[in-house]
C-alpha cells in the first residue's frame, strides 16, 4: 500500500487571517482608491464616462501650475536635503562629533515631530509680526519672507532632511574600510577618494533617502496650506477643490488626487528599477574608523551639525515657550501663564482625548494585524503573502488627504455609512500606519531562528499554540519599537484627518491647524506642546527599550 | 518507553529534485543509530521527515507497530536537538526544559523533579536560572538535550548537534551524548557528515549518498567490509586500483602482481581494488615503485609511493614495526592484505570480495 501525501485544503486558521487580511485591506484600501478613480472619470459639465478633468487639469494654467509647484517644491527640497544631509551623515559618521548620540536623536526627534508645527513655528518667528522678523526690522534690515515657495522648502528641508542623514548614515557605516584605504592606496587624494570611492557606494542609500523625502514632500498637506498662501500645491487645491465652502468639484478634486498618484507612484517605480539594481549590498567586515579630532578641529567639525539641529528643532522650542505667553486680542504679551492650557482643556477637551482615543485603538489594531502580516510576510511565503506586501505598501503611494477623500466617497452611502464616525478616523490610522510596524516585524521575524518554533511544536505544543506563546511572545519587541513609530505618526496625523473629521471626532492636528488659520497663537502653541512632548516622550521610550538601536528607515 | 523504528521505502522530493529515493531503515529499540553522508545527501531531509515537518511524499514511517505517516508533528512524542540548539531565548534554562512537560500538562512536583533531575543529568544544575544569552555554546548544548529527553520521548532526534562547538569540546560533548543515551535506553537517531564521529558514538551507521543508502552497519563493518567504492572512499583512507579477476579466480592488478582474494561469488573480469593505507605493506617482491614523500606521524609513516604506470598510493607503515624510515625516491617493492582488501566490479560496482 503506498500512502501519497495529499495535498488537502483545509481551511486552518492562517487562511483565515490571509482572507480577512486581504479583505480589510481591499475595502479600506483598494476600494476607495477606486471610487476616487472612477469618480475622476465623470463630470457634471459633461455626459458619460470622459477625461474632461484632466484634460482641464493640463490645459488650464490654475491646475497644472499647482503640479508644477509640486514638483518644483519637491526637487529643491530634496536637493537642499541632500546638501545638508550628506555631509552631516559625513561628519557625524567619521569624527568623533561632540555629543554624537544626543545629536543623532535630535535628528530623529525633529523628523518625527509634526511637520506642520514647524510651519507654524517658522511663522511665529518670521511671519507678519514674527518675533524674529521684528528683530530684522529694528536692525534696519527686511527679513526673508516664510510664505510662498522659499519658505515652503525652508522648512521641509528643515523637517525631512534626517532622512537622508539617516539612509546615508546608515551606508557609511557599513562601508569596509578596507576599500577607502585601498583607493588611499593607490594615491587618491582624500577629496577625490570620496568622490570616486565613498560617493558611488553610498549613492544608492543617497537616492533612498531623496525618495522618502520626495514622496513626503509631495504627500504633505499641512506645511503648504499654512506657508503657500498664492503658492497652491497640488494636495492643498485637492483640499481646496474637495472642502471649499465655494464651488466644490469632487469630480474634479478625484482626478488631481488620481494625478498625485501617478506622481508617487511613477516615483516609486523609478527607485524600484533605477535605484534597486545598483545597490551595492555591502557586508561589513571592519567598519569604518572614527577619526578622533582634537579642539578647535573638533569644535569646527561639530559646529555645522549644531547649527543645523539647532534650526531644526528651534520649531520645538519655540512652540513649547509660546504656549505659556498669554495674549491680549491684539497680540500683546500679557503675562507667562497656563493660560491657553486652561482654554484647551475647556474648549478643546474632545480633541486632545480623540487624538489619544483614536491612536490607542489603531495601535491595538497595528499590532495584533502587524504581528500577522509579518509572519505571513516572512513565513507563510507564496502569491497570497505577496499580494498582502503589495497592498501594505500602497499607502506610500496614496497620500493621507487622498485617502480620505476615498474613504468619504466610499463609505458615506450604503451598504457602509461610517463618515462621521470615530471607525473611519481609526481605520484610516490603522491602513496608513501599518507599514512601519509590519516593516520592524519582518526585520525581526527574519533574524529569527525558525527552528525555535519547530522545536516548540516537536516538544508537543500545536502550532497555532506554539505562534502565539513563542512566536508572537518573541516578535513584540521588535514590532513594538515599530508601533512606537506608528503612533507617534498617528497622534500627529493631519492630512487625512482633516478630510476626516467631525465636530466630534476632531483632534489635536486639525485644532492645531484651525486654531493657526484663527491666528490664535497661544491656543496653538499649547496644543502643539502636548503633540510635542508626547512625541518625544515616545521616542525617548523607543531608545531606551531597544537601547538606541531604533531603525526610523 | 522506547521504541523500534521502521522506514519503508520513503521518497522526499523538492520539485523535480529527488531528494530522498527510497530509504529504508529498521532501527532496533535503544539503539543508537547514525545518518552519515555528504552534505547534501538527504540526512537532514530525512529527520525532519521523521519528525513530522516534512511533508512525506510516499513511504511509510513506523514507530514500533504504530503508522505515524499522518500524525502531526507535535503528536509524534519525538525528542529532537537542533543543529543551532534552537532555544527559547525568553525562557530561563529551568523554563527551557520544562516546556515540553507543561506541553504534557505534568503535574508540577512531578515537572519540578524531572527538570532538577535533567538539568543534573548534563550536569548543568548551576545555570537553572540563567538566560540562553548568558550561555556558551557547549551549555546551550547540553540545556537543548536535556529539553529533547525530559519528555522521555520515544525516539530522539538530533541534527549535527555537535557541529557548532570547538574541536575539543566536541569530542567532550560526544561522549556525553553516548553515556546518557545508555543510560536514559531512548531509540537515538544521529544525524552527522563526520565520519569519525560517525565510527565514535553510534551503535549502527547507515551510510548515505544522494538520497539513498549505501550501506548499514556497526562501525567495524562499515570501515573494516565497505560494500561499494563510495563507502570504501567515505569512511577513512582508501587507494583505488584497477584490477582484473582472471578465470582461474586470481586477482590480476596492473599485469604486475596476482593476488588470491577469496571471491563470495564467481566472476571474471574487470575490477576494482580498494585498499586502505594499513593493509598495504613493503616487501622483497611484488609490485615495484618509488618512494616520493614521507611523513612521520608518531606511532606511523605515512608513505606516498608512485607507481610504474603513474598512479601513487598512501601505504601507512607501524613505527613499532618498523623503526627505519625510507628515504625519497628509494625503489620498494608493494605487497596487500589479500583477506582485508576489498574488491568490486567496475561496472556496478557491487562488491565481490568476501
Ligand atoms: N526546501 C527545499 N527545497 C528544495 N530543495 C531542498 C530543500 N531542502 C533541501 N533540499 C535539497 O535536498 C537535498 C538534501 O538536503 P538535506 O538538507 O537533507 O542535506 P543534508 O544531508 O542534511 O546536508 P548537510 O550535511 O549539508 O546538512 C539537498 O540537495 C538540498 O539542496
Ligand atoms: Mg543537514
Amino acid at each position: 500500500m503506498k500512502l501519497l501525501g495529499k495535498r488537502q485544503f483545509r481551511m486552518d486558521f492562517w487562511t483565515w487571517v490571509k482572507i480577512i487580511v486581504i479583505l480589510a485591506l481591499c475595502l479600506f484600501i483598494v476600494y476607495p482608491f477606486y471610487t476616487i478613480l472612477t469618480k475622476s472619470v465623470f463630470s457634471t459639465k459633461v455626459e458619460g464616462i470622459t477625461l474632461y478633468n484632466f484634460t482641464r487639469f493640463f490645459t488650464k494654467p490654475y491646475y497644472y501650475k499647482s503640479l508644477l509647484r509640486s514638483l518644483y517644491v519637491c526637487f529643491f527640497t530634496v536637493l537642499a536635503s541632500t546638501a545638508i544631509g550628506v555631509p552631516i551623515a559625513y561628519l557625524m559618521t567619521r569624527y568623533n562629533i561632540l555629543g554624537k548620540k544626543a545629536m543623532h536623536i535630535m535628528t530623529i526627534l525633529s523628523l518625527m515631530s509634526p511637520p506642520f508645527i514647524g510651519a507654524y513655528s517658522w511663522i511665529i518667528l518670521l511671519g507678519r509680526n514674527g518675533l524674529a522678523a521684528k528683530l530684522f526690522t529694528m536692525l534696519g534690515l527686511t527679513a526673508p519672507t516664510i510664505y510662498g515657495r522659499g519658505g515652503i522648502i525652508f522648512v521641509f528641508t528643515l523637517h525631512l532632511f534626517p532622512y537622508i542623514y539617516l539612509y546615508t548614515s546608515g551606508a557609511m557605516n557599513s562601508i569596509d574600510s578596507s576599500l577607502e584605504e585601498a583607493a588611499e592606496n593607490l594615491g587618491m587624494s582624500k577629496l577625490r577618494r570620496i568622490w570616486t570611492v565613498t560617493l558611488p557606494v553610498i549613492l544608492p542609500s543617497i537616492l533612498a533617502g531623496c525618495l522618502m523625502v520626495f514622496m513626503t514632500c509631495l504627500a504633505d498637506f499641512g506645511t503648504p496650506m499654512l506657508l503657500g498662501e498664492g503658492y497652491v500645491v497640488l494636495p492643498v487645491l485637492v483640499y481646496n477643490e474637495y472642502m471649499s465652502e465655494s464651488a466644490t468639484d469632487p469630480f474634479m478634486a478625484s482626478a488631481l488626487s488620481v494625478v498625485i498618484v501617478i506622481c508617487s507612484l511613477l516615483v516609486l517605480v523609478f527607485q524600484k528599477y533605477v535605484i534597486d539594481k545598483r545597490n551595492y549590498q555591502m557586508s561589513s567586515l571592519r567598519p569604518p574608523v572614527e577619526v578622533q579630532l582634537h579642539g578647535g578641529k573638533r569644535l569646527l567639525a561639530s559646529l555645522p551639525i549644531y547649527i543645523v539641529i539647532f534650526l531644526a528643532s528651534l520649531p520645538q522650542i519655540v512652540v513649547i515657550c509660546q504656549s505659556f505667553v498669554e495674549r491680549s486680542f491684539s497680540g500683546m504679551v500679557k503675562g507667562i501663564n497656563l493660560s491657553n492650557y486652561q482654554t484647551i482643556l475647556k474648549r478643546l477637551f474632545t480633541n486632545i482625548k480623540n487624538t489619544y482615543v483614536f491612536s490607542s485603538v489603531a495601535i491595538v489594531f497595528i499590532v495584533l494585524v502587524g504581528i500577522f502580516v509579518a509572519y505571513i510576510l516572512v513565513r507563510k511565503k507564496g502569491k497570497v503573502a505577496s499580494l498582502i506586501d503589495m497592498l501594505i505598501m500602497f499607502p506610500y503611494v496614496i497620500p493621507g488627504s487622498v485617502l480620505g477623500i476615498g474613504l468619504i466617497i466610499a463609505f458615506n452611502r450604503k451598504p457602509i455609512i461610517l463618515v462621521g464616525t470615530s471607525a473611519i478616523m481609526i481605520i484610516s490610522y490603522v491602513v496608513r500606519k501599518l507599514p512601519y510596524t509590519v516593516r520592524s516585524g519582518t526585520a525581526f521575524l527574519c533574524q529569527m531562528d525558525p527552528f525555535v518554533e519547530e522545536a516548540s511544536i516537536n516538544l508537543g505544543v500545536p502550532p497555532l499554540k506554539t505562534f502565539f506563546t513563542v512566536t508572537a511572545r518573541m516578535m513584540l519587541p521588535g514590532v513594538m519599537s515599530g508601533a512606537v513609530l506608528s503612533w507617534i505618526t498617528c497622534i500627529n496625523e493631519l492630512s487625512s484627518s482633516i478630510m476626516l473629521y467631525t465636530g466630534k471626532t476632531s483632534t489635536i492636528s486639525v485644532a492645531i491647524y484651525q486654531e493657526v488659520v484663527r491666528m490664535s497663537d497661544g491656543t496653538a502653541a499649547a496644543l502643539s506642546t502636548i503633540l510635542t512632548l508626547t512625541t518625544i516622550i515616545s521616542l525617548l521610550i523607543v531608545f531606551r527599550v531597544t537601547k538606541g538601536k531604533v531603525k526610523i528607515v | 518507553m522506547s521504541n523500534h523504528v521502521t522506514i519503508k521505502d520513503a521518497v522526499k522530493r523538492y520539485g523535480d529534485f529527488t531528494a530522498l529515493n527510497g530509504v529504508s531503515l529498521d532501527i532496533n529499540e535503544g539503539e543508537f543509530f547514525t545518518l552519515l553522508g555528504p552534505s547534501g545527501c538527504g540526512k537532514t531531509t530525512l529527520l525532519r521527515m521523521i519528525a513530522g515537518f516534512n511533508s512525506i511524499e510516499s513511504g511509510e514511517f513506523y514507530f514500533g507497530d504504530k503508522l505515524i505517516n499522518n500524525i502531526p508533528a507535535h503528536k509524534r512524542d519525538i525528542g529532537m536537538v537542533f543543529q543551532n540548539y534552537a532555544i527559547f531565548p525568553h525562557l530561563t534554562v529551568k523554563e527551557n526544559v520544562a516546556y515540553g512537560l507543561k506541553a504534557r500538562k505534568v503535574p508540577k512536583d512531578q515537572m519540578d523533579a524531572k527538570v532538577k533531575e535533567a538539568l543534573e543529568l548534563v550536569q548543568i544544575s548551576h545555570l537553572a536560572d540563567r538566560k540562553p544569552n548568558e550561555l556558551s555554546g557547549g551549555q546551550q548544548q547540553r540545556v537543548a538535550l536535556a529539553r529533547a529527553f525530559v519528555i522521555e520521548p520515544s525516539v530522539l532526534l538530533m541534527d549535527e548537534p555537535l557541529s557548532n562547538l570547538d574541536a575539543k569540546l566536541r569530542v567532550q560533548m560526544r561522549s556525553v551524548i553516548k553515556k546518557l543515551q545508555k543510560r536514559l535506553d531512548i531509540t537515538t537517531i544521529y544525524v552527522t557528515h563526520d565520519q569519525e564521529e560517525a565510527l565514535a558514538i553510534s551503535d549502527r551507521i547507515a551510510v548515505m549518498n544522494e538520497g539513498r543508502i549505501m550501506q548499514i552497519g556497526t562501525p567495524s563493518e562499515i570501515y573494516a567490509k565497505p560494500q561499494n567504492p563510495f563507502v570504501a572512499g567515505f569512511i577513512g583512507v582508501s587507494n583505488y586500483l584497477d584490477c582484473e579477476v582472471k578465470p582461474d579466480g586470481k586477482v590480476n592488478i596492473k599485469g604486475e602482481l596476482d593476488l588470491n582474494i577469496p571471491l563470495r561469488r564467481q566472476y571474471t573480469g574487470k575490477a576494482k581494488l580498494s585498499a586502505r593505507p594499513e593493509q598495504l605493506f613493503f616487501t622483497a617482491t611484488g609490485m615495484p615503485g618509488v618512494i616520493q614523500f614521507s611523513t612521520f606521524l608518531g606511532d606511523f609513516v605515512e608513505y606516498e609511493v608512485l607507481l610504474n604506470d603513474g598512479q601513487s598510493l598512501i601505504i601507512n607503515e607501524y613505527t613499532k614495526d618498523h623503526s627505519e624510515v625510507y628515504e625519497n625516491g628509494k625503489n620498494v617493492f608493494i605487497s596487500f592484505d589479500p583477506l582485508r582488501v576489498s574488491l568490486y566490479e567496475s561496472e556496478s560496482q557491487e562488491v565481490l570480495s568476501l
